[in-house]
């Protein structure tokens, strides 16, 4: 039968190529890596990002008989690609994270110390070895860090004869003054996400809050119900609990808010544009004289084990390189960020006259993870549901922390 | 089937059985592949510690019910079912009426009729995180247009909080939903529309029966296996949502608009706590599988074979 046998013959073309394609599928896995090339795992997804950290990368792996090979995958995305390269023996031979993503790293045991790489990390401060160690032992090393501040439009605050307010005090009556027309005072997010979290935290931790244990002391209902007396008195739009900070900065730069908390990462944004004219001030405390304790955030930069060991090595020796003084200032002057190191912070802040108080903030801000380690994105997540129930009217501040500490207690 | 053929033994059927099955092997392999193995392991995963460190030692061991217990105990696990049940019952309700009455419309034929039904299409052909963009800005509370359009009308004086408020939030994100859905549901039952012999609606009208008349005795019964086919895949692709909500409010105000889909995705990719996730995912696994046999049962006339057209 000449139909079944063209049948047959094209079976057996089906059968081949599916076969075929799963022998590929598989030899593609196995690729023997250059022993003089280092890779890097980041968030560089964005071209001038990539280019900057290339060249910086080269810099230091020229002279070492180097070369740097970066993977960039969008920021949200790093730690999952991390742990499929981890289950496929294929991670890089420096993973770039999230601070607030490196304890669940460290936990698994695959992160090696970098004093073990010939990192030496002597003159960081305190905060940045903070946010790259867990369990007392250091994994990554920051080299710059964020935090968040108070930036305030000064032609608003000329025309209304105010001063950036230092205290909550202030705040609220600064806030007040300035709130008239289609413009609010005060903005910040209030996002149930990283975001909103990272906002609420130098209020709660200023304030004297733990977020070890939420319900302990009046800090953080203190907190809570500050952020709500700003947006029940209409000094801060009721909407704050759906704005990220990327929407904070649009609502600061379109003159509907006077002042704004956010970081550094906006200063690109803000010196593009001429229309507002912006100054950057510490964050407000709740009385005179504390410190502001705002969280201080960024990447840190890890050696994950290999079984190479020279592969570790050379990355620590491009580690020590990438931390010296001179990179460091050159890095954070690049990215907006505040260097570790505090000789070369030092020379940042002076450089820098308009982005100092960034600097100072970082000298007293606080790791997310330094308390809570590994349990951070439970405890977050904890923090978030409080202030938007709060803010939300769903729930006194009092309340909200005792759901929230069952909610961050429950898992181990 | 063939089955009784194969049984006549006649010379080289045993070949020609082999050969059937060498043709039905691609796909039993594709299927145990990318749904077979999925399924097992997400089961699996649902009783395993399965942490970032799983990644590293490629261990996980097993916990017993300790996952579930943990997601189970979440009252956040009752509201978001809720939520996923309201969000996709409603979502369906508005998509499938509005796409009927726009088919029915269109199925008219007037000038420029064409030319409308293509510009209807275009929210299926934005990409749905585009579009919650422009929505979240459409609905803000202060300067979004749509509250500005209220007060211009007339309907409201001091702006709805479309997604700041945990009451209406949910609300909020069914009609962008039902926004996005229109165009799908408009196609496939305008394609159902065109199928429906003329002569039915010419011999109703001889019998004197009115529109609406004509509407619920030919229209509707003849639309039905179209009609089935809609919300069995709307039902799908609407009770797993997640990217709307993502993008539109992230779940909040206060937990009001967190879904089954929001749940797992927290639980897997920001907890890291993939164990707990699977539990969530399977669960919505669970309720689509109820649902399918449930349907597949009522409505094996229309989809089956031998019956219908």
């Amino acid at each position: 039968m000449p139909a079944s046998n063209g049948r047959t013959r094209r079976s057996a073309v089906a059968v081949g190529l599916a076969a075929a394609t799963l022998a590929t599928g598989l030899a593609g896995c196995a690729a023997e890596p250059d022993p003089d090339t280092v890779t890097v795992l980041n968030s560089a997804t964005d071209t001038a990002e990539h280019e900057a950290n290339q060249d910086f990368f080269d810099r230091c792996a020229e002279p070492l008989g180097l070369r740097v090979e970066q993977i960039s995958v969008p920021a949200d995305q790093v730690a999952s690609k991390a742990l499929r390269m981890a289950s496929s023996d294929s991670l890089t031979d420096i993973l770039e994270l999230d601070g607030s993503e490196l304890p669940q790293f460290a936990e698994t045991g695959g992160l090696r110390p970098i004093d073990e790489v010939g990192v030496v990390a002597e003159g960081l401060s305190d905060s940045s070895v903070a946010l790259g160690s867990f369990d007392g032992t250091q994994y990554g090393v920051a080299r710059s860090v964020n935090s968040l501040a108070l930036i305030y439009n000064t032609e608003l605050l000329a025309e209304a004869g105010v001063q950036p307010p230092t205290t909550w005090d202030e705040l609220r009556r600064t806030a007040a003054e300035l709130t008239s027309g289609d413009t609010y005072g005060m903005a910040f997010s209030a996002t149930p996400d990283a975001d909103g979290v990272y906002q609420f935290l130098p209020f709660f931790w200023s304030a004297g809050g733990d977020e070890a244990r939420l319900t302990e002391g009046e800090g953080g209902a203190a907190a809570l119900a500050f952020w709500k007396e700003l947006v029940d008195g209409g000094v801060v739009s009721r909407s704050v609990v759906n704005w990220n900070q990327q929407d904070v900065n649009d609502q600061f730069l379109s003159g509907r808010a006077a002042m704004m908390i956010n970081g550094p990462w906006q200063v690109p944004v803000l010196d593009a544009q001429d229309e507002v004219d912006w100054a950057v001030a510490a964050i407000p405390v709740p009385e005179a004289g504390r410190d502001p304790v705002p969280p201080i955030g960024g990447t840190v930069m890890t050696v994950p084990k290999n079984d190479d060991r020279e592969r570790e090595r050379n990355a620590g020796r491009l580690l020590s390189c990438l931390n010296s003084e001179e990179n460091q200032l050159a890095w954070g002057e690049r990215v907006n960020n505040v260097p570790t190191l505090a000789a070369a912070a030092e020379r940042y802040r002076e450089q820098n006259p308009k982005l100092a108080p960034f600097a100072d903030l970082v000298l007293t801000a606080r790791s997310r993870t330094e308390r809570v380690g590994t349990r951070w994105p439970v405890v977050g997540d904890a923090l978030a549901g409080a202030f938007q129930s709060v803010l939300t009217g769903r729930s006194s501040p009092e309340d909200a922390l005792r759901d929230a500490q069952r909610q961050a207690g429950e898992e181990r | 089937m063939n089955a009784a053929k194969t049984r006549r033994r006649a010379p080289g059927s045993r070949q020609r059985a082999l050969y059937r099955w060498l043709f039905v092997l691609p796909a039993v392999l594709y299927l145990l592949a990318f749904f077979g193995y999925p399924l097992v392991r997400n089961v699996l995963m649902s009783f395993q510690e399965f942490t970032p460190r799983t990644y590293f030692t490629g261990e996980a061991p097993f916990n017993g019910l300790e996952n579930w217990r943990a997601v189970l105990d979440d009252p956040l696990l009752g509201d978001a079912l809720w939520q996923t049940m309201v969000f996709t019952v409603g979502s369906l309700l508005g998509q499938f009426t509005l796409g009927l009455a726009l088919a029915v419309f269109f199925s008219r034929r007037f000038r420029l009729s064409g030319t409308i039904r293509a510009v209807l299409l275009l929210p299926w052909l934005v990409p749905m995180v585009v579009s919650a963009v422009v929505w979240r800005r459409i609905m803000d509370e202060e300067h979004g247009v749509l509250n500005s359009f209220l007060e211009l009308v007339g309907l409201s004086s001091d702006g709805v909080p479309w997604l700041s408020s945990p009451s209406v939030a949910l609300a909020s994100v069914i009609l962008v939903n039902i926004w996005i859905g229109i165009p799908f549901n408009m196609v496939i039952l305008y394609g159902g529309l065109a199928e429906i012999p003329e002569e039915l609606y010419e011999a109703a009208a001889l019998d004197g029966a009115g529109p609406w008349r004509t509407f619920w005795r030919i229209t509707l019964p003849m639309l039905r296996p179209v009609v089935t086919v809609v919300l069995v895949l709307g039902f799908m692709s609407t009770v797993k949502i997640l990217d709307l909500v993502l993008a539109l409010t992230g779940g909040g105000p206060a937990d009001s608009t967190q879904t089954l889909g929001t749940l797992t995705y927290q639980l897997s990719f920001l907890r890291l706590d993939f164990g707990q996730g699977a539990v969530v995912g399977n669960i919505l696994i669970l309720i689509s599988a109820v649902f399918a046999v449930l349907y597949l049962r009522a409505n094996r006339a229309d989809l089956g074979p031998g019956k219908g057209r």
